[in-house]
């Protein structure tokens, strides 16, 4: 074997003074960074094992652990960084596509962190959500053009639509590529907070049928998982032409996540590699996708809302357009920085647009087009609290999907190792050593509490702009300033300059 | 340069009043002028005006244009273009005189039109979708020419000045109104623009309004939608386009525009018999975006009554009152107690809560 | 009476619970550092996690109505509490016969041959009059302490 020129890129530190040499470090590092050297009669470490998950740091019992960055340096350079040298050696060495997991962590610009928001002062009074009603309940689905009343009673009959208490959903993480515990703590937490959760492509777990209610179940150009029953038990059914990840591809579960329960639930040989097509091979064009929506809503006796999910890609807002016309109930559109179990770095990393731009795009062009009552918009990726929720609602967005925050909230320490399957804190992955780490009834309580201190802060900050429900934020977007922003982001944005 | 409405948003407060009297007998304008004139400190002699019905019956079937001009020019365009597309059976300047709290203006003119039947066909428009167009056209395209109003058989009548001056220079005690709205600005700046006063008006509609709405980006956006165009930038132009929008051009109940703009909330939904809390789930749900969030009390004014709604937790002052067949709505109980000492019945309304005064045999505004 | 009960679907088999059980059986119950470094001979761990991957549990004394261990000691030193049910054994009284260790159905008890010779099992933290040290500290709800 020819010498690994790949140098550590974490320094495990362990303070001796404080070390007690119990081994819960060792015993839950998955990537085997830590070791009890039986001979000395104490624990060791070896730093190219850690991926800097922090797992071990936060089960020391005497807090004697600490991760840093590694040292080593390679000489200054602003073109050839060492995580682009480090890549070149991966790949000399493998010939393989770099992979990776979580959303893409490149510096491109945040806009959420250049948008502002507006209180009332004097003309108009702020409202105390504490002593006054601030209602966040939110509609997604179809709505028709108008109502109609005969001699005063509706006669109008409304789709089917999802109803959330709070704008925040949980967004599509498969099972395989996140664990049964995970998808419990979501469907869970829903319940409780009145929302949704989402299956991702991998199917539903049988035990989970019984939190359909708060389920969304997804189709994707896999199909996996998806029969009749599938359908029928969830209260939406999303169509994934998309991942903000990895647009253009589809999904990847290496064989070994494919144990008995996820090949039973997504109805594949145990143990094979899941690797959905890049395309829809039913569609390869709009009017297909027509015909599967329509497909998806006989199948469920058109009692279910049909979504669509796309990665905001540079022509997004005609594709999203398209889509209201071609009869989805709702649109989800999933920007570049979204989270993945596994996606090529490359991919990850170069493709895509931002969120907040397209998710503008998108909800002006419909206004332009007069469509935007029709559809219901769900914006995907990169919110980061509650800011980010009110400020995606002022641009345009019905509702708001949050994967990524929401896998923080059941522990995730952002490593960036989904793709591995060996998730230390028992997220992303389908080891049974694992797994067990996330128990679902902690889970649901975290991701539950996240959802409401965040319902909280958005009554705040709506109560602060005097605003009582929030619909009349929805696409509000004089609620919104930029700084630090050209003209031409504001235009896109559709927003005006801070001090305008 | 300070920019002018349309130009910028505007916020402001105020005083409102109206009068109606429910068989149709028409009065003068001079108790609405002494009962807005009471309020005197409610506004800052940034914008006052009134709203008139009934005022010209001799042309009850023509629609009345009440034309801001900023120069000879705009006067040429606006004449010409209404030749084009009206039969155009009077027209003069609206009569006025020099009052000390008034500066100059833009020149005022009235016509009285019907639109050309070959227009009509031409664009198979109904006669008020096509008048509402050409308002729209004038005041987006004729450089210095405003619509002050456009409906049938009622005028709007507005200047920089207090209200009870703006009054006095238009010689409102002259004209002879079933109902009479009125209304006294006080902006947070300085526009001196008279189009920027209230009343706003489309066709038959009136509105004058006191308060600020939070909710004005939302609703303007989704007005857009149906081909609205918020020249002015006020929350006036945008409530009224919402009650045209629902009342004309949707053609849904009063009571439901106003469940849509001052909607009860969940909590009351929750409590309602199954019927109606389908349907106030379903206009919350479609028409979310037309909610009037924030404070306001308004007057809308139409040809068949008048309506006074306050917003739905009632964060502006707003007091009703019956004499006889006279109904009386006011930002303060004074306004009208000043014109009417001994009413029969007085009320502050709930939030969310319409006090609906229609002509007699009218079912809806 | 509320026991120590063990949810092996979320033990993660780290024996948090084993340390945590010794500081508090320590001279030093609010320093784990010094429990395990100063306190010579270092307390033994009165729960033990059992384990067979991915299978894993912690075990403690059962505190049994009818405990087949004080039946069973030859000098009265484990007794249990007739009024709190907790199962205890005084050092003083015991001899280390191991008597306990053979009538114990769970193998919840053992051998201290530390100094003099005693057998050592879980008291429920009496001493410290609150949650059991292993129940407090075990990071995924693992353990519980309740009446069933």
């Amino acid at each position: 074997m020819s010498l690994d020129l790949l140098t550590p890129e974490f320094l495990i530190e362990r303070d001796r003074n404080r070390c007690i040499d119990c081994q819960v470090c060792v015993r839950q590092c998955a990537n085997e960074a830590h070791s009890f050297d039986a001979e000395e009669e104490k624990v060791v470490s070896k730093d190219e094992k850690c991926v800097a998950c922090q797992r071990c740091v936060v089960m020391c019992p005497t807090h004697a652990l600490s991760i840093r960055r590694f040292p080593l340096e390679f000489r200054e350079n602003a073109l050839w960084t060492g995580r682009t040298i480090k890549d070149i050696y991966k790949q000399a060495a493998t010939g393989g596509i770099l992979s990776t997991g979580m959303g893409n962590d490149k510096p491109y610009p945040i806009y959420w962190d250049h948008m502002l928001l507006n209180a009332s002062q004097v003309t108009n009074p702020s409202i105390d959500p504490l002593r006054e009603p601030m209602e966040l309940k939110t509609f997604i689905g179809r709505k028709p053009e108008k109502l109609e009343f005969k001699e005063g009673k509706l006669i109008t009959k409304l789709p089917p639509r999802m109803e959330l208490d709070v704008p925040i959903l949980f967004s599509a993480m498969s099972f395989g590529s996140i664990s049964l515990n995970a998808h419990k703590s979501l469907a869970r937490a829903s319940q409780q907070e009145g929302t949704f959760w989402n299956t991702g492509e991998g199917g539903l777990h049988k035990d989970l049928y019984q939190y359909g209610g708060n389920t969304i179940v997804q189709v994707a150009s896999g199909r996996f998982g998806v029969d009749p029953e599938y359908l029928n038990a969830g209260a939406a059914i999303e169509i994934k032409i998309g991942q903000g990840a990895k647009p253009g591809i589809g999904g990847h579960l290496p064989g070994e996540k494919v144990n008995w329960e996820v090949s039973e639930t997504r109805m594949i040989p145990e143990g094979t590699d899941a690797i959905s097509p890049a395309p829809h091979h039913d569609i390869y064009s709009i009017e297909d996708l027509h015909q599967l929506i329509f497909s998806l809503k006989e199948a469920t006796n058109y009692k279910k809302p049909v979504g669509v999910k796309i990665a905001a890609v540079h022509n997004v807002a005609a594709i999203a357009s398209g889509i209201a016309r071609a009869g989805a109930d709702f649109i989800t559109i999933d920007g570049f920085r979204g989270g993945t179990g596994s996606a090529p770095l490359r991919t990850r990393d170069s493709v895509g647009i931002p969120i907040e731009l397209a998710l503008a795009a998108v909800d002006t062009r419909l206004r332009d087009e007069g469509i935007r009552g029709l559809v219901s918009i769900i914006s995907a990726s990169s919110i980061r609290n509650s800011s980010d929720v009110v400020k995606a609602i002022a641009l345009g967005a019905d509702a708001v999907y949050i994967g990524t925050a929401a896998l923080i909230s059941l522990g995730c320490h952002m490593c960036q190792k989904c793709n591995t399957g060996k998730c230390n804190w028992g997220i992303a992955t389908q080891d049974p050593n694992l797994t067990k780490r996330l128990n679902p009834e902690i889970g649901a309580e975290r991701a539950a509490n996240l959802i409401r201190a965040w319902k909280h802060e958005i009554k705040e900050m709506l109560g602060g702009m005097g605003i009582n429900a929030l619909e009349s934020l929805r696409g509000n977007r004089l609620m919104l300033r930029g700084v630090w922003l050209s003209d031409r982001d504001l235009n896109i944005l559709g927003i005006k300059a801070a001090g305008e | 340069m300070l920019l002018r409405e349309g130009e910028i948003r505007i916020p402001s407060g105020c005083a409102i009043s109206g009068i109606m009297n429910k068989k149709g007998q028409v009065f003068s304008g001079e108790d609405i002028i002494k009962s807005i004139a009471l309020m005197h400190d409610r506004s800052n002699g940034l914008g006052g005006g009134f709203a008139a019905y009934g005022i010209y019956p001799e042309y009850a079937e023509h629609y009345a244009f009440h034309m801001f001009y900023d120069d000879v020019t705009a006067k040429e365009d606006v004449e010409h273009f209404f030749h084009l597309n009206f039969v155009v059976d009077g027209s003069d300047r609206v009569p006025t005189r020099k009052v000390k709290g008034i500066g100059s203006g833009p020149e005022v003119w009235r016509y009285f039109v019907k639109p050309k039947e070959e227009k009509l066909s031409e664009l198979e428009l109904s006669e008020d979708d096509f008048v509402a167009r050409l308002v729209f056209e004038i005041n987006d395209t004729i450089p210095g020419a405003f619509v002050v109003s456009s409906g049938k058989n009622m005028g709007a009548f507005k200047a920089v000045g207090y209200p009870e001056d703006v009054g006095e220079y238009y010689k409102l005690e002259e004209y002879k109104a079933y109902i009479w709205t009125a209304h006294g600005r006080f902006p947070t700046n300085t526009p001196g623009w008279w189009g920027g006063a209230h009343p706003f008006t489309l066709l038959d509609w009136s509105i004058v309004h006191n308060g600020e709405i939070s909710s004005y980006g939302a609703n303007k956006r989704y007005l857009e939608m149906f081909g609205y165009k918020l020249a002015l930038q006020t929350d006036t132009e945008a409530i009224t386009y919402c009650f045209d929008l629902l009342l004309r051009q949707h053609k849904v109940p009063l009571e439901v525009a106003v469940t849509a703009l001052a909607a009860p909330f969940w909590s009351d939904i929750a409590r309602m018999p199954e019927d109606q809390r389908e349907a106030v789930t379903a206009i919350r749900n479609l028409y979310g975006p037309l909610l009037l969030n924030g404070p306001f009390s308004i007057i809308l004014g139409s040809r068949k009554g008048m309506m006074a709604l306050n917003d739905r937790v009632k964060l502006r002052s707003l007091v009703a009152a019956t004499k006889g067949d006279f109904l009386y709505v006011s930002s303060e109980e004074s306004g009208i107690r000043e014109i009417c000492p001994d009413p029969d019945t007085v009320w502050a309304p709930k939030g969310g809560e319409p006090v609906i005064g229609l002509l007699e045999g009218e079912e809806t505004l | 009476m509320k026991r120590v009960y063990a949810k092996e679907e979320y033990c993660v088999g780290c024996r948090v619970c084993e340390v945590h059980c010794i500081v508090a059986h320590s001279d030093y119950k609010n320093d784990i550092v010094k429990a395990f470094k100063k306190q010579n001979p270092r307390p033994l761990p009165r729960i033990l996690v059992e384990e067979n991957r991915p299978i894993s549990f912690a075990l403690q004394c059962r505190h049994c109505e009818d405990a087949p261990c004080t039946k069973a000691c030859i000098t009265g030193a484990m007794q249990k509490d007739p009024e709190t049910g907790v199962v205890t054994n005084e050092e003083s009284r015991c001899v280390g016969c191991w008597t306990c260790i053979l009538a114990c159905p769970y193998g919840a008890i053992s051998r201290n041959e530390q100094g003099k010779k005693v057998a050592s099992k879980c008291d429920l933290c009496s001493d410290l009059g609150y949650t059991p040290a292993c129940v407090k500290n075990c990071p995924n709800n693992a353990l519980v302490f309740e009446e069933r």
